[in-house]
């Protein structure tokens, strides 16, 4: 199944679409693909597999903990796409959320006439992945990843936040595939105690320039909070708060994964409320 | 005039930031959207007041009455005669505060008041730019707050100290690394949630557009008055320049005016550590892969999935596994050339400085030092004595004196001798 299909889906359900992040080789790479695997059970629409980085500006500590501990114990990027692998099996659609270097570098780089990047693609392609969110490449600087995303038919899902322009908007939607992906405020990753009040303005800005479906992401953690946002998004984005389920648990990991299951579906359960 | 600001070269960037073009060059911005509208912001704002012959005035009239400048240019007569060649020395050590820095971050706060914004963040390594921040903020009565790495902090406490007491909030770094790298990536985090009142006075001439070609701006009066200097004194041009290339800000403003006088030979000396065949140094146009580190395209010291390598030198100012864009396109058209310089010869450097010539360099600026003197002694091999080295010295050691210590095994305040103690040959 496609991103598309997973939101025109959730659509033709009269509701909104649940993805759900959690970074790759956390806690390691077995126990990722599990957890991954029981959000699937458990109710998340299309999954989002982070790619640990080591310099992640755009996370805050939740993610960066679990992140560092992946490369810790010294997760590769084949790991990463063998994480994909291993979800998109289940059917669920499956990205890669990921910093640009590691992209531009895999492999090695450019070698032998081939691009880092076009390698990547057709790796993430051939593990059956469906595209990549960047959180640090905006499309005016994304040519290369554009045409080797169009060359294997992988969803390109750039962000737009609440300080971008109209203009900018615009320029944004029109090089996305699969979904959009609306930053709900100015700041980092993390769960928060209230949602915002920039996303809704956002999504209404994001839509007079698309039919893209568009998810808003940062600070959702509970089905309350995902239900408010389900109320005018297409998607609801969760990547703080799974991880948090399993840093709580960090000895026992069939009680993290059953407070995984559980956030899931009070998660599943808010974007039917919405 | 210390600055021309206005001045351009045939290295500057595109519109869009790019060094050399956007396909096969260096610089760009890989940057969140979130910042974008920021960067933007910054972009006009940087033109405007560099074409508005008010702020250039001002930021002249700051430099000279508040910062001390133009810094002189001094022959140093007893190193000249040691190496065969006039070596000539720019005394940014000399500046407020000790270093070229505090241009950078007097141009930026100038322009930060300009834009209307009342708080200022910074990163820092060593401490040097997170205290001439702090300095710049009080100037113009700003809110500052500085990024700083545990491992610093913890090394540099007397600058967290010199801070503290300019009024400014010190946030230790405790993420990756907790080095100069991480505290950019959180200084970075609080700009992504504070920038409609903040600006990020960026420390160096790397990051995205428009840092790179703005901190050159601001920093470029260093050549500029030094190739005035020169032609006043000697009616010619020196036949090398040098300077130490970390992130490059201080090397890049030396460059700039040289730029364009093909005559001129320019060297940039990276830190090469404990040996550039040892993982322990970072001298990253030497030993660096093409690739995106904080927002800019660039040489980066990286592992094949493109992590960040820690990067190792003993001079924390130059400890960073990335170089401003610029330097990638003059190293990679040519017109500059990037040589390693270890520990071990900058720290000899440093001794020698204060012992011929009484003037206890930055182990930064020693990096120049000891570079630039052995292509001077080549210099003055090929054309005699007449032959004129121009040295970028970028701060002043006391910084360094804990280092210095440990190192030549200095004086132990409990038993002080008569003679010179320590292993400075």
């Amino acid at each position: 199944m496609s991103v598309a299909t997973a939101f025109e889906k959730a659509r033709a359900d009269g509701r909104a679409a649940l993805v759900g992040y959690l970074p790759a080789g956390f806690p390691d790479v077995a126990g990722g693909i599990d957890a991954l695997r029981a959000m699937v059970d458990a109710g998340c629409d299309v999954i989002e597999v982070g790619l640990p980085y080591s310099d992640p500006v755009m996370d805050g500590p939740t993610i960066q903990a679990a992140a560092q501990q992946a490369l810790d114990r010294g997760i590769r990027t084949a790991d990463v796409l063998r994480t994909v692998e291993a979800v998109a099996a289940t059917g669920t659609p499956t990205v890669i959320m990921t910093y640009w270097n590691p992209v531009e570098r895999y492999g090695g780089g450019r070698r032998g006439g081939q691009s880092g990047v076009e390698r990547f693609a057709a790796d993430l392609a051939g593990a059956g992945g469906a595209g990549l969110i960047t959180p640090d490449l905006t499309p005016d600087s994304a040519p290369e990843w554009i045409a080797a995303a169009d060359r294997h038919d992988l969803d390109k899902i750039f962000l737009v936040a609440p300080s971008s322009t109209d203009e900018r908007i615009a320029m944004t939607t029109a090089a996305c595939r699969g979904f959009v992906y609306a930053t709900a405020v100015m700041g980092v990753t993390g769960a928060r105690s209230t949602t915002s009040d920039l996303a809704e303005p956002l999504v209404a800005r994001t839509r007079k320039t698309t039919d893209l479906p568009v998810g808003v992401g940062l600070g959702v953690g509970n089905g309350d909070q995902a239900a408010e946002v389900a109320s005018y998004a297409d998607g609801v984005i969760v990547g703080s708060a799974f991880v948090r389920a399993l840093l709580d648990h960090p000895d026992d990991r069939a009680a993290g994964l059953r407070a995984l299951s559980a956030l899931t579906a009070d998660l599943a359960d808010g974007v039917r409320r919405g | 005039m210390t600055t021309r600001v206005d001045a351009t070269t045939s290295y500057d960037a595109d519109e869009h930031g790019w060094f050399g073009g956007p396909q096969t060059g260096w610089g760009g911005r890989f940057m969140p959207e979130a910042l974008v509208a920021a960067l933007d912001e910054l972009t006009v704002a940087w033109h405007e007041a560099m074409a508005d012959p008010s702020f250039v005035a001002e930021f002249d009239a700051i430099l000279r009455e508040y910062a001390g400048l133009p810094s002189p240019l001094y022959h140093a007569e007893r190193l000249s005669q040691l190496v065969g060649a006039r070596i000539l020395l720019k005394r940014e050590d000399l500046n407020h505060t000790g270093a070229h820095k505090i241009r950078n971050v007097l141009g930026q706060a100038l322009l930060t008041r300009r834009m209307g914004k009342t708080r200022v963040i910074a990163e820092t390594g060593a401490g040097q730019h997170g205290v001439a921040s702090a300095t710049a903020a009080a100037y113009f009565g700003l809110d500052c707050t500085v990024y700083m790495g545990t491992v610093d902090t913890r090394r540099q406490a007397l600058n967290v100290a010199r801070m503290h007491l300019l009024g400014a909030k010190v946030v230790p770094v405790d993420s990756g690394s907790a080095t100069l790298k991480d505290a950019i990536n959180e200084a970075l985090r609080d700009w992504v949630a504070s920038v409609d009142h903040t600006a990020y006075l960026f420390g160096t001439a790397a990051g995205p557009h428009p840092f790179p070609s703005m901190v050159r701006d601001f920093t470029r009066g260093i050549g500029d008055e030094a190739r005035q200097q020169c032609l006043d004194r000697y009616d010619v041009l020196p036949d090398a320049i040098a300077a130490c290339v970390g992130g490059g800000s201080n090397a890049i403003g030396l460059f700039t005016a040289f730029l364009d006088d093909p005559e001129v030979a320019i060297y940039g000396f990276e830190p090469g550590g404990e040996g550039v065949d040892t993982p322990r140094h970072a001298a990253t146009i030497h030993a660096g892969d093409r690739g995106v580190l904080h927002g800019a395209r660039t040489f980066v010291l990286q592992d094949e999935d493109g992590q960040t390598l820690e990067s190792h030198s003993i001079s924390a100012g130059l400890d960073y596994p990335g170089v401003g864009p610029q330097h990638a396109h003059l190293a990679t058209t040519g017109r500059a050339t990037y040589l390693p310089v270890t520990d071990a010869e900058a720290m000899e450097a440093m001794a020698l400085l204060s012992r011929t010539e009484g003037i206890i360099p930055a182990i930064e600026s020693a990096h120049a030092i000891a570079g630039a003197l052995v292509v001077a002694r080549q210099l003055g091999a090929d054309k005699g004595p007449e032959a004129t080295m121009l040295i970028n010295l970028s701060g002043r050691g006391d910084k360094d004196m804990g280092t210095a210590i440990e190192y030549f095994h200095l004086g132990d305040p409990d038993d002080v001798t008569e003679e010179p103690v320590g292993d400075v040959e």
